[in-house]
């Protein structure tokens, strides 16, 4: 029976875990990881556990599933263009994982009765990937049962295993890789990510090296744990280093965790609260080395990884270590397509209309989740681009809503930015973009109790919260950075904290890319962009 | 039904005025018109659903009593004679505190320390429940065919259930309900001003103590498997709560866990029996799961805790366009926000077919109730076993008589006429 948690809505409440102990666990006072595939015989708790999470954030296979139940939309307006496409038009999303499998979802519950397409290069059916750094590694689940729910209700035709490689604007055309051409009345991009191999081609190829983005990487990685490795080296404490150290400890097998930051998740939340994320994995007996980089991996005759060489001079034994260095977007399929699309992603509109090269929106292209680049206005329209599950549910729902609306009837899609990580018993949550931020102030609870909210500001307003355990209290916050309150906040709470004093953020300066793009051409009629170079790593 | 137009009070005091306890949700329509509005006594009562779900996680709002300045210097000076008062319990304190003592109020009961405990004690649910409904068939063939789901029933089951899990004995029952009685006669709102009901309170609680005192020496180097031993010995990571802070918390939940449970296991009742289809598609029993969102329905529709009176501004507020000041109590109306069109479709329809029903039956945020994770299964055993053994249910007064309470509503009796009691057949799980 296949389940999937929304723990971006998720507050720790527990319910689930009292009605259904073998299915939902906690860790600590908030962090929930639960089997996504438990056997039937849970059956009956899982309902009672779904009824009971207080912010519905279950979902659950659905029995008879298959069966489409027709949307509101299903009786919609009268007969026009937009009318003809959702009742007969064709639809092809490209990537098959959550965004895509949620736009499809979507695109039926508005009423959509035309042919659906969907192209995913994985064999795989959509997957959840964030268990695969967490109960996949601890052994609660295989990775291969990370299966989301709910695929049968699309009603689509899906092309697993094939990757998309071209695509024509023109003729409205998707290339695949076995050569075949799809057509489509409107295109949804929704290629994600992948993981950011090691840079060294020859070290990359070593046994016991290991990245983490598919159920097989996970799986794998997840063996040589239990078998019980002397020591596991990770390399980079991102959100997804980070919890494989955190499942290693877990597990009580010895990890190292070399950061070329100042930080662990530096990234994303700076120095300040990552400092804290330092001392959370170092309680829990990780050898955190930060700003040091891994400028080697060594193996032996046979090919096997056995020693890592640091930046700060010293080596580390070690036959398994994981490369968690990031992403890079899926775009290479793109190239000469005549879209804005490269490393940064593809940028779109906030209705996520895809932009053409020359920054011009397309009425039929439609992009969403982790590949997509989009203006926010909170962010003085700065153009995000977000890796975060909660992001690819909410914009591939209001790309798939916008694919079959007429003009007036679409929707932007300025839901704040929000993200958690499971790690160390600690649920980490964070809204809005802590990036996005000058000054950071501990508003609520505890620091040394690793119980708290930080807030973050950004020239006098508030800009993002980030709570360590204290996830009831973010919609809170999230209120205030919806309507640009003041920052520092200087409101009397509950559980006011002892070093109440902004501090500076020591957020990553953002990073100025290089040239991709130059403009040409004197008179209006004449300025065009045009790339420079490889728009890809 | 009241007439608004005519009614010389306002509608908040219409609602907590006893004649309207049958049917106070054309009120609650009403009072949601103004989503903050002051009342007669400075409380400002919040009866809108983003209102209110808003406030739940809004950390300027206390839920220590000694935060509103009239209180503040009332509750400084012990009251004359009685038990010395108690420590606040869970509902009384705000984080750091309430975290604390709710991390040690867990940790026996459920996740992530004993997170099959509840689980584990359905079968003696069912058992109970099992032998409550066997009781009502003998008295069916001595010629009864009439019997009170609040006396017979919703009352006695939720009480065995919570006494077996704290440890008090079930033949303490007249005692501690006579105790219990009157700490919640002494917070209801139409009873005296803010600090009378807090002191009236504060004595009840501790009179409760008392007893609990008795029960806890008892254990004194013979603890056994209830949650009363476990709370003392106090076996997890952090400092155990203090014997004080025990008493105070287990009188809490044996009153919570029994004055709450009853209404809604009546009101379900009720509720199946004005909607006999429901009740006909639970008593045919070929929907398994229809009996959970039966439960989750009733917490929105007809939910035994109609609002929350203890909270408190800590700062100024401001909630739709309303300033409520700091130093304020307010009332968040629960009731009101789950039947609040604005979010709920078709909110006065009890539909357990509903889609999506996040209603705030057992409140939200922190101080998220305690014993939901009993609650919930409780009725739902309750309810399946009801609507498959009683032949023909019938109500015999419609509406039923109430209690006074107006924020722990329920019928003081509700009296059913059956044709026969059908045989209990077991089934798995």
């Amino acid at each position: 029976m296949k389940i999937v948690v929304d723990l971006t809505r998720c507050q720790g409440y527990a319910q689930c875990a009292f009605a259904a102990p073998d299915v939902f666990t906690m860790r600590g006072d908030e962090a929930l990881l639960y089997h996504p595939d438990p056997d039937d015989t849970e059956r009956a708790r899982i309902v009672r556990a779904a009824a009971a999470c207080p912010v519905q954030a279950i979902l659950l296979e659905r029995e008879g599933a298959g069966q489409r139940q027709p949307g509101a939309g299903a009786q919609g307006a009268g007969p026009g263009p937009d009318e003809a496409l959702k009742r007969t038009g064709r639809i092809v999303i490209v990537g098959a994982s959550l965004g895509g499998l949620r736009a499809g979802l979507m695109l039926r519950r508005e009423g959509f009765t035309g042919s659906l397409t969907v192209i995913g290069d994985e064999p795989y059916p959509p997957y959840d990937r964030p268990p695969l750094s967490k109960q996949v590694l601890v052994g609660q689940v295989p990775g291969r049962r990370t299966t989301l729910p709910r695929r049968d209700e699309v009603d689509a035709q899906w092309r697993l295993g094939v990757a998309a490689t071209g695509l024509d604007l023109t003729g409205k055309q998707v290339r695949l890789a076995d050569g075949e051409q799809v057509g489509f009345d409107r295109l949804l991009i929704a290629t994600g990510v992948r993981a950011r191999p090691w840079p060294n081609e020859a070290e990359a190829g070593l046994d016991g090296l290991f990245a983490l983005r598919t159920p097989v990487d996970a799986d794998g990685f997840q063996q040589r744990l239990a078998a019980g490795p002397g020591l596991v080296l990770v390399i980079g404490a991102g959100f997804t280093g980070s919890e494989v150290a955190s499942a290693c400890r877990e597990l009580d097998v010895p990890v190292t965790v070399v950061e070329r930051g100042a930080a662990p998740l530096v990234g994303a939340l700076g120095a300040v609260i990552g400092g804290i994320a330092a001392q959370l994995q170092r309680d829990n007996g990780v050898d955190l080395r930060c700003g040091v980089q891994v400028e080697a991996l060594e193996g032996d005759g046979s090919g096997r990884l056995r020693r890592a060489r640091l930046s700060d001079g010293s080596t580390l034994d070690v036959d398994v270590a994981v490369a968690a260095l990031g992403s890079i977007r899926n775009v290479e399929w793109l190239e000469g397509s005549g879209l804005a699309a490269g490393e940064w992603g593809v940028a779109c509109d906030a209705g996520c209309r895809a932009f053409d090269i020359n920054g011009v929106v397309t009425d039929d292209v439609f992009v969403a989740g982790d590949v997509a680049r989009f203006p926010h206005p909170l962010y003085d329209y700065q153009f995000l681009a977000l890796e975060h599950w909660g992001n690819a549910v909410t914009q591939a729902g209001v790309a798939a809503h916008n694919m079959v609306s007429a003009q007036g009837e679409r929707w932007p899609h300025l839901a704040l930015p929000e993200f958690w990580s499971t790690q160390f018993g600690t649920e980490i949550k964070s809204v809005g973009v802590p990036t996005h931020a000058d000054q950071v102030v501990i508003a609520q609870g505890s620091v040394p109790d690793r119980r708290f909210v930080a807030a973050y500001g950004y020239r006098g307003r508030i800009t993002a919260a980030v709570a360590f355990n204290q996830s009831k209290w973010l919609e809170f916050y999230a209120a205030l950075i919806n309507r640009a309150a003041p920052f520092p906040p200087s409101f009397r709470t509950v559980d006011q904290p002892s070093d109440g004093h902004p501090v500076a953020a020591e957020v990553p300066d953002r990073p100025t890319p290089e040239a991709t793009v130059v403009v040409t051409g004197h008179r209006p009629s004449e300025r065009r962009a045009t790339f420079v170079g490889k728009t890809y790593l | 039904m009241t007439d608004i137009s005519t009614a010389p009070s306002s509608v908040w005091q219409q609602i907590l005025d006893h004649s309207s306890r049958a049917d106070p949700y054309p009120l609650y329509a009403e009072l949601r018109k103004t989503p903050v509005v002051r009342a007669e006594d400075g409380s400002y009562v919040v009866s809108t659903y983003r209102e209110i779900v808003t406030l739940l996680h809004d950390p300027r709002l206390s839920s220590n009593p000694r935060n509103i300045p009239e209180l503040t210097d009332a509750l400084a000076q012990a009251p004359d004679g009685g038990p010395p008062p108690l420590p606040p319990n869970v509902i009384q304190t705000d984080p750091p505190e309430h975290d604390r003592i709710r991390r040690l109020l867990t940790w026996n009961f459920g996740p992530p320390h004993c997170p099959g405990r509840v689980d584990s004690m359905l079968p003696t649910m069912a058992e109970i429940v099992t032998s409550e409904i066997d009781e009502l068939a003998v008295d069916e063939r001595s010629g009864t065919t009439r019997f009170d789901i609040v006396d017979d029933f919703a009352y006695p089951f939720p009480v065995t259930v919570i006494c077996r899990l704290l440890g008090v004995p079930r033949e303490d029952e007249p005692r501690f309900q006579a105790l219990s009685d009157a700490l919640i006669t002494a917070g209801e709102p139409t009873s005296g001003g803010i600090v009378e009901r807090r002191r009236r309170a504060d004595i009840a609680l501790a009179d409760l103590g008392q007893y609990f005192t008795g029960l806890l020496d008892a254990r004194r180097g013979e603890p056994g498997d209830d949650l009363l031993s476990e709370l003392l010995s106090g076996d997890g990571p952090e400092t155990p709560l203090t014997r004080e802070e025990v008493l105070s918390n287990a009188a809490l939940l044996l009153v919570a866990g029994h004055e709450t449970t009853v209404n809604l296991i009546t009101n379900g009742m009720l509720t199946l029996l004005r909607h006999p289809r429901v009740l006909d598609r639970l008593r045919r029993g070929d929907e398994p799961d229809l009996v959970v969102r039966v439960v989750e329905e009733l917490l929105r529709y007809e939910p035994p805790v109609q609002f929350l009176q203890n909270r408190n501004a800590l700062d100024d507020i401001e909630v739709a366009g309303t300033t409520i000041p700091k130093g304020t109590p307010v009332t968040l109306v629960l009731a009101a926000g789950s039947r609040d069109p604005d979010v709920v479709p078709d909110p006065d329809r009890f539909d357990p077919d509903r889609e999506h029903n996040e209603h705030m039956g057992f409140g939200g945020g922190v101080h998220y109730c305690f014993g939901a994770p009993l609650a919930r299964p409780e009725t739902q055993i309750a309810l399946t076993e009801l609507a498959r053994r009683l032949e023909n249910p019938r109500l015999i007064d419609d509406p039923p008589p109430y209690r006074s309470n107006p924020f722990l509503r329920g019928p003081r009796h509700l009296l059913v006429a059956i044709d026969g009691v059908n045989p209990a057949h077991r089934r798995p799980s």
